[in-house]
């Protein structure tokens, strides 16, 4: 497995864990072309978020997504590159949404998206807003804080507890839902590293074809995945 | 002014299911046809072709093949003290953009409806008596039976190629088919496919509580396979990407890959895309169309294309939106229970439970979206409404399909949503759960209807189309029976956790999670213009040389998916206006 470079911190527990150990002993037989190293995420380069929200999605997805226990976290899987490239994309935009007014932020949920902001106007609010909140209640912005007390306060987001603009208020199931998608992605988004998101659960990503397989009962499949550029893991 | 193009025979509006089978019909006839599609040019190569298509978040998380809301959207409302807000990001359902449509990127399950569901008025009438319908249920018979359609649906399936195994041929019951379907005058086109390990478990619990499995119904070729155009189809993978994506290796029923190519060889027939159908234009005499307006996004013009004939074989929603905008119709009024266009708009009541089963692997990525082995036996036409005191009825399936992780990782309830517990849980369960869902009837109701918009446009300044639509005790109660009835059939397969989702009384309708693309009604059939946009050949009442396509000639919809059923009534259709219309235009009731 890839060290993540910029993050030795991490280093240990990617090497300790036991699915790192599984992965390899699968991977023997379809490990082929080795992507190459990416830029650590200290020095990359970032699209949309600026020094003060790289820090936050940092902090926040580790959380969401621990490197502890089985299994890559949402830094190993490098989701942080992924919001940020959806930030700056078409996504973060709204360009497929209808986004005209009159808008009524504080609609029914059921209505759904209501707010006029995009989803790249929702992090750079909320962002803010949150770590304003942390400042107060935890003493620092959520990036400065303890492990345990950054779970404290994401829970406080989660269950509408951090008193948020209607504008905002689905920041925390935004934020949640882009860290999943970031971790299991085809990896040419940035996320999901080295394809070990699908290793760990055993998605075998982009192989679609399965021509032998629906009668193949209760015999679990054992090719390791492949991205559409077509590295293998 | 609009730039004017030269008058064609036939006009067709979007260029999906129903109008590439109007427009193959049709040109047999030597007519000079143009087909308008709003969207992009789509080919199985190069826009679906592998492995660029097996792309979760492109397709089917941002869902780049779906219409765009920027371009044409709707709002919605509960009911009428709501205000109506737009429908700003896809969710509840997913209309299709671009030629071939919505029947691109579907799942591929090509049922069709029951013989009693098509006269689901005078059914439950006859049984148990007029009293057992609400006072604001709006339901009705179609203006054609079973009996009728029943060449037309034959017809949809071999072209579609449908795998499967009839239940019901000629009247003589057949074991492994569906035994309470309606005839079939031949068997499927192509055998079932093999079944996954999921379905063999809930076959095997269905037969042992003494129900009827059979397979689904599947518009996947199951083998080699030519249809009567010609089309080619070969065997699926089982790749797993059906929903939300075109297939890469030509075996899910589609457009593309069961008429558009022959389509494009006729030298009568051709299609312009990037091409958004404003509104249908009408002669002084208001009794015909002269053709429609369309705006040109490459020209970034207004063009107006006469045709002596105008097929409107968009999406249900935009096909109600354009005859709103044209004046097609009178406009549905619910508080009298006057107009027509708009009127009984209904969608489709589902629920489901998922079972955890530790020791299990169910490879979920293995699969297609029509996999599966069904039971009817809580069909409309399986169950007592006097006594359970609803009118409905459900399919249910299970099988593996969009085993994808993104969108698909079903968890025991009471795990984490995130942190350590969800990265364990995921570890844990991916590949160990499988479901069953019930597919069941969604009822008309006086005031579940479609209008214009009072507060918000489109980008040319037209109304958006309104909904207002909520669920109704009926479905609700009709839900709640398929649970009671679901629960012990899956207990008796003894999952190590299980999970029951079913909607219940107070439900409201949210648009935000994936629930269906069967969005129905708004131009129903009916027996007499005060009912109904269009007669029983889905002819426009008042403009006669307007004919149109799709499930919103649903009276009510139907407990089924509706694309077998909207399949026949094209061929149905088609063959009214090639025999009856094209030799003495007129109305034809």
């Amino acid at each position: 497995m890839t060290d993540i470079p910029g993050l030795p911190s991490r280093r240990s527990f990617l090497k300790g864990s036991a699915a790192g150990v599984a992965l390899s002993a699968l991977a023997t037989s379809a490990s082929a072309e080795k992507a190459e190293a990416p830029v650590s995420l200290e020095d990359y380069k970032r699209e949309f978020l600026n020094d003060a929200e790289w820090a936050f999605v940092m902090a926040a997805t580790a959380r969401l997504i621990p490197s502890e226990g089985d299994g890559p976290g949402a830094i190993e899987a490098r989701v942080p590159v992924f919001i940020d490239r959806q930030l700056a994309g078409d996504y973060g935009s709204a360009e497929d949404w209808y986004m005209e007014g009159p808008h009524d932020a504080s609609a029914s949920p059921q209505l759904g998206w209501q707010t006029p902001l995009t989803p790249a106007e929702v992090y750079r609010q909320a962002i803010p807003a949150f770590d304003a909140w942390c400042s107060k209640t935890h003493g620092d912005v959520f990036a400065g804080l303890a492990a345990s007390q950054q779970d404290e306060a994401l829970t406080a987001l989660q269950n509408g507890d951090v008193e948020l603009q209607p504008e905002v208020r689905d920041f925390f199931s935004i934020l949640l839902a882009n860290t999943k998608e970031g971790y299991f992605a085809d990896p040419m988004y940035g996320g999901n590293h080295g394809m070990q998101s699908w290793v760990y659960i055993g998605f075998p990503g982009a192989r679609a074809a399965f021509r032998e397989w629906p009668e193949r009962h209760n015999i679990k499949y054992p090719l390791g995945p492949v991205s559409i550029s077509g590295e293998r893991a | 002014m609009a730039r004017q193009e030269k008058k064609k025979d036939v006009v067709i509006v979007g260029l999906g299911w129903t109008g590439a089978i109007a427009g193959i019909e049709l040109a047999q006839d030597g007519l000079e046809i143009v087909a308008l599609e709003r969207g992009p040019d789509q080919s199985t190569v190069p826009n679906f072709k592998y492995p660029n298509q097996i792309d979760e978040l492109k397709y089917g998380v941002r869902l780049k093949m779906m219409q765009k809301l920027s371009q044409q959207t709707v709002t919605v409302r509960r009911n009428e003290d709501e205000t109506a807000r737009p429908y700003r990001k896809l969710g509840s359902f997913l209309p299709g953009n671009g030629v071939g449509g919505a029947g691109t990127h579907w799942n591929g399950l090509n049922w069709r409806p029951m013989p009693e569901e098509l006269k689901l008025k005078s059914y439950v009438i006859e049984n148990w008596g007029e009293d057992i319908i609400a006072e604001d249920m709006t339901i009705g018979d179609y203006p054609v039976s079973y009996d009728e359609l029943e060449p037309y649906f034959t017809q949809f399936e071999k072209v579609a190629g449908i795998s499967g195994y009839a239940g019901n041929l000629n009247g003589e019951i057949r074991e492994g088919g569906n035994p309470f379907e309606g005839w079939r005058s031949e068997d499927f086109p192509m055998p079932p496919l093999p079944r996954t390990w999921d379905s063999q478990k809930f076959h095997d619990a269905c037969i042992a509580s003494g129900y009827h499995p059979f397979p689904a119904p599947a518009g996947i070729a199951s083998t080699a396979y030519v249809n009567p155009y010609g089309m080619q189809m070969g065997p699926c993978n089982f790749c797993g990407f059906c929903e939300r994506y075109g297939c890469y290796q030509y075996s899910k029923s589609s457009p593309q890959t069961t008429i558009l190519d022959a389509l494009k060889r006729k030298p009568n027939f051709s299609y312009r895309t990037h091409c958004e159908v404003l509104r249908v234009e009408m002669a002084e005499d208001g009794k015909t169309a002269t053709g429609v307006t369309y705006f040109d996004e490459e020209a970034q013009e207004e063009v107006f294309q006469p045709a002596d004939l105008v097929i409107l074989s968009s999406y249900q929603l935009n096909n109600v939106h354009l005859m709103l905008v044209s004046g097609i119709g009178e406009p549905y009024n619910p508080a009298t229970g006057k107009g027509v266009t708009g009127k009984n708009y209904a969608y489709q009541m589902n629920g489901g439970i998922s079972m955890f089963f530790e020791d299990d692997n169910f490879n979920p990525f293995v699969g297609h979206g029509a996999n599966g082995t069904c039971i009817d036996d809580f069909a409309i036409n399986q169950i007592d409404f006097g006594e359970e005191g609803f009118i409905g009825g459900a399919y249910w399936r299970s099988g593996t399909f969009n085993g994808q992780p993104i969108r698909n990782m079903p968890l025991p309830k009471g795990t984490p949503a995130w942190g350590a517990g969800w990265k364990e849980g995921i570890g844990r369960w991916y590949g160990h759960a499988m479901s069953i869902g019930s597919h069941g009837s969604n009822l008309a109701y006086a005031n579940n209807y479609l209008d214009l918009d009072p507060n918000y446009t489109d980008r040319h300044g037209r109304p958006l189309m309104r909904m207002t639509f909520d669920w109704h005790d009926n479905d609700l109660r009709m839900n709640q029976f398929m649970k009671s009835k679901m629960e012990p059939l899956a207990k008796s397969m003894n999952p190590d956790i299980m999970q029951v989702g079913f909607k219940g009384p107070g439900a409201h309708y949210d648009v935000r999670p994936y629930q269906t693309t069967h969005n129905t009604g708004g131009h129903i059939m009916s027996e007499t213009p005060q009912e109904g946009v269009v007669n029983r050949y889905c002819q426009a009442w008042d403009k006669h040389n307007v004919f149109v396509m799709g499930a919103g000639n649903f009276v009510q919809n139907t407990q089924y998916n509706p694309t077998g059923l909207l399949g026949g009534l094209a061929y149905w259709t088609v063959q009214a206006i090639r025999t009856q219309y094209l030799p003495n235009p007129r109305p034809l009731v």
